[in-house]
């Protein structure tokens, strides 16, 4: 039933820009959760109920994805007809895939390090660096509309995404 | 208007007849059930003035039962039929039960589910009937007292719940035939009960004292949405335990044996007693008659302080940790409140202010102020303050993911996401010709699946074989307001479908809930057909009522004269249905409005984002009330 053809810019009412006001992303977002939330329309009749409820939850899914900086950026690119989640990846350059295995490698040593938790620090803030370089280039090539190079940052971005969930999880570890 | 002339008279409620709706804090060892009445939120006792119903069930021979008091006298004399701290095994496994140790004495019955059943005297009872019977037990009372049937309840849950364990809490309200409004967290509902989401932006400690456990929890409030942080607390300390301390005290002054049961627990009420006593008072004389030898003997504050003194440091020092896991300070934390009976111990409140270097909220009765909170709530989502401004937003306390090669857990829904909230990620076959696809769902934070929760499993079957990595599975999960899930999966490239709500391995299937229901009504003597008709009439005035309330609001500003005019009449038609007694007519008139308004309702949803994104002028006039 729900029509909803507005991309998820639009509906929060921010213009599609991979550059995010999240001040403005934040007041938007309450100002229409506010609005769309299902008790609000609780004593009402079941269809404002399933209609809120889908309206709320696409709303929440994009506010989730407006506000992390992969999936923003894997959202851009899909409204342009680029699928970057799917397996079946175009060759990503070697020179970063034998820097990822040595940053991996780097990992799996950790546990056995004297001190692990400095080497854990110095490859986070490594890896938050490369992050924060491949945003930028990304946020450049998507506004010369560089799409294919584009598409490369976010694949190396997810890369370095799924590194960072490990070394969360080695830090779990650690504290065990 | 003419249109609003829908009430049968005596019968049907009128349009914006004030509705009956009630909170309910379902605890592990006492549960209460509160309302909004004449404006102010109240907890309602029973006929002997009681407030609090012990969560103790008996059920007896003769397939009937008891609840509260009159049950928990038979805890000690007939323990496999009397059920006692019945919320802890909710939504729990039999593989769970080993972790509760002697928690659980009972008899049980293990079916193919997995699912435990507790062996009665009058049969084996699933953990979620004998909530219902709780339930039913506190909905009867609050109609008794209220003078009419309840339109919904707001049941309080303990925020570090998981799916299944709210699962199981929502089909024992199903059970007991109540509609739930929303489940809400127990922290959110004490804060809600201070009024605390109209104030202040920051963070609130609600520290949880109760019978039987310990909770505390850190949770975050930013523009009135309240968000857990953290929890913590301690599964195996309670009110109970200062009992304990006090009542070995005794003991040993007195030189008498506790080890005896009903020595213990006759030691045990006297000092409870103490120690309610000694919250108000500097010292206190206990009287006691040991195997007809009357004794007595003299308590102080500072001598029962010394006594709990330890167990109360054991709950700071759970505060600590669950402030560590928030990433807070101390001095973060904005406002305490206390919740649970024990915290009239002023030890108790000294050691709490003094941990958090300010006062803790302590005037609202701490038995009830759970209870007390869900009503508010209640009272606002029952559609009785349509000028309000509370909104409380939660978000799902565990990551929900699927399982992938290697039993590692990838999740799907993030923690702390706002609900609901729906989220579809792809897979693909990694064999060949693979024809079906298990799909495994889990609940938790950990890297193995092991390690986490397991909610539920079910199988995509018919997908057309095609080489390994060919095939394009988009699994969605659906999170509803109540942090309900729901998953559907789908083989893109051949439209294969197949979906479930998902119910925890060890709940009630929604086949074996339809026929408790039915085998209550049957025992209720209660016309089915009745029944049937009257709830289609309720649906067919919802939507009545609503559809007008929304032509008067904004009905010529979005409707041409002739959508307008159509849909008056639609709305006549289904009125003219409803007030006669054909069960299928209503339905098909009620879906039939439904179709016709459907465009008006976008619309209106459209327009109020409109609104919403123009400015903030509307909300500002709600929040200054």
């Amino acid at each position: 039933m729900m029509d909803i053809t507005k991309n998820f810019f639009e509906f929060i009412g921010l213009p599609v820009s991979y550059t995010v006001d999240q001040s403005a992303l934040a007041d938007r977002s309450r100002e229409l959760q506010k609005t769309l939330h299902p008790d609000r329309y609780a004593h009402l009749s079941d269809r404002e109920q399933r209609m809120a409820v889908q309206y709320m939850s696409f709303l929440n899914e994009g506010i989730a994805t407006l506000r992390s900086p992969l999936l923003r950026a894997q959202y851009l690119l899909s409204l342009r007809g680029i699928d970057t989640e799917s397996e079946s990846s175009t060759a990503v350059d070697p020179m970063f895939l034998m820097q990822q295995m040595e940053l991996r490698e780097r990992l799996e040593e950790i546990p056995e390090l004297e001190d692990p938790y400095t080497e854990l620090d110095a490859l986070q803030v490594e890896v938050q660096g490369m992050l924060k370089a491949l945003r930028e280039q990304f946020a450049q090539n998507y506004q010369d509309e560089a799409l294919s190079v584009a598409t490369e940052s976010v694949r190396k971005m997810q890369f370095l995404e799924k590194l960072v969930v490990e070394i969360e999880r080695l830090e779990d570890r650690l504290d065990g | 208007m003419a249109l609003l002339q829908i009430a049968e008279p005596g019968q049907s409620e009128a349009p914006h007849q004030h509705k009956l709706a009630v909170g309910i804090d379902l605890g592990t060892t006492n549960s209460l059930v509160a309302s909004v009445k004449s404006g102010e939120a109240v907890t309602i006792p029973d006929i002997d003035g009681q407030h609090l119903l012990p969560s103790v069930v008996r059920y007896m021979p003769c397939g009937n039962h008891l609840v509260g008091a009159e049950a928990r006298t038979y805890a000690a004399s007939d323990p496999d039929n009397t059920i006692i701290s019945v919320k802890r095994l909710m939504g729990r496994g039999v593989s769970d039960l080993k972790t509760l140790g002697d928690e659980a004495p009972y008899q049980f019955d293990i079916n193919d589910g997995g699912m435990p059943y507790i062996k009665t005297a009058a049969g084996n009872k699933s953990p979620v009937q004998v909530s219902a019977d709780i339930l039913k037990t506190l909905v009867a009372r609050a109609e008794e007292a209220l003078g009419g049937e309840l339109t919904g309840a707001v049941i309080t849950v303990p925020a570090y719940f998981d799916d299944a364990q709210r699962q199981a809490t929502k089909d024992a309200a199903t059970l007991a035939n109540i509609k739930v409004l929303r489940l809400l967290n127990e922290p959110t509902a004490a804060a809600v009960a201070y009024g605390l989401d109209q104030g202040k932006e920051g963070i609130i400690a609600v520290y949880d004292l109760g019978g039987g456990t310990f909770d505390i929890s850190i949770l975050r409030l930013n523009k009135g949405v309240f968000e857990v942080l953290s929890t913590g607390g301690d599964s195996a300390l309670g009110g109970d335990d200062l009992d304990l301390a006090l009542a070995e005290w005794i003991a040993q002054q007195l030189g008498v044996d506790i080890d005896g049961n009903s020595v213990s627990r006759y030691l045990m009420e006297k000092s409870k007693q103490a120690k309610e006593v000694l919250s108000g008072a500097d010292e206190a004389t206990i009287d006691l008659e040991i195997k007809g030898h009357k004794q007595s003997i003299t308590v102080s504050r500072a001598q029962f302080d010394e006594l709990v003194s330890p167990l109360v440091k054991r709950t700071i020092r759970a505060c600590r940790r669950a402030l560590k896991d928030a990433s807070v300070e101390a001095e973060d934390v904005l406002e305490v409140v206390m919740v649970g009976g024990s915290t009239r111990v002023p030890l108790v409140r000294e050691e709490v202010k003094q941990f958090f270097a300010r006062e803790p909220h302590i005037k609202i009765d701490p038995d009830c102020v759970v209870a007390v909170g869900a009503s508010i709530q209640a009272d606002v989502l029952a559609g009785n303050k349509p000028d309000s401004g509370m909104l409380l937003l939660d978000v799902i306390p565990l990551s929900l993911g699927i399982e992938t090669m290697g039993g590692l857990t990838e999740k799907i829904i993030h923690r702390n996401t706002s609900i609901p909230v729906a989220r579809a990620q792809e897979f693909t076959t990694y064999q060949d010709g693979q024809t079906a696809m298990a799909i495994h769902v889990v609940q938790g934070e950990r890297e193995l699946v092991s390690d986490c929760r397991s909610l539920a499993r079910f199988v995509l079957r018919g997908i057309p074989p095609m080489a390994a990595g060919a095939a394009k599975i988009r699994v969605t999960y659906q999170v509803d307001a109540d942090g309900l899930l729901g998953v559907h999966a789908k083989e893109l490239t051949s439209g294969v479908e197949s979906s479930i709500q998902v119910k925890p391995s060890y709940g009630l299937g929604d086949v074996e809930i339809a026929e408790m229901l039915k085998a209550s009504y049957l025992n209720a003597a209660e016309d089915k057909d009745v029944r049937a008709l009257r709830e289609q009439q309720v649906d067919a005035d919802r939507l009545i009522v609503s559809l007008q309330d929304a032509l008067v609001a904004d009905g010529k500003q979005l409707l041409s004269a002739d959508e307008y005019a159509a849909l008056e009449s639609e709305i006549e038609k289904l009125i003219e249905l409803r007030n006669g007694s054909d069960l299928i007519a209503i339905e098909r008139g009620v879906a039939a409005l439904s179709k016709a308004s459907d465009e008006y309702a976008s619309r209106r949803m459209d327009h109020s984002i409109q609104k919403a994104l123009q400015g903030h002028s509307i909300d500002e006039l709600g929040e200054s009330e």
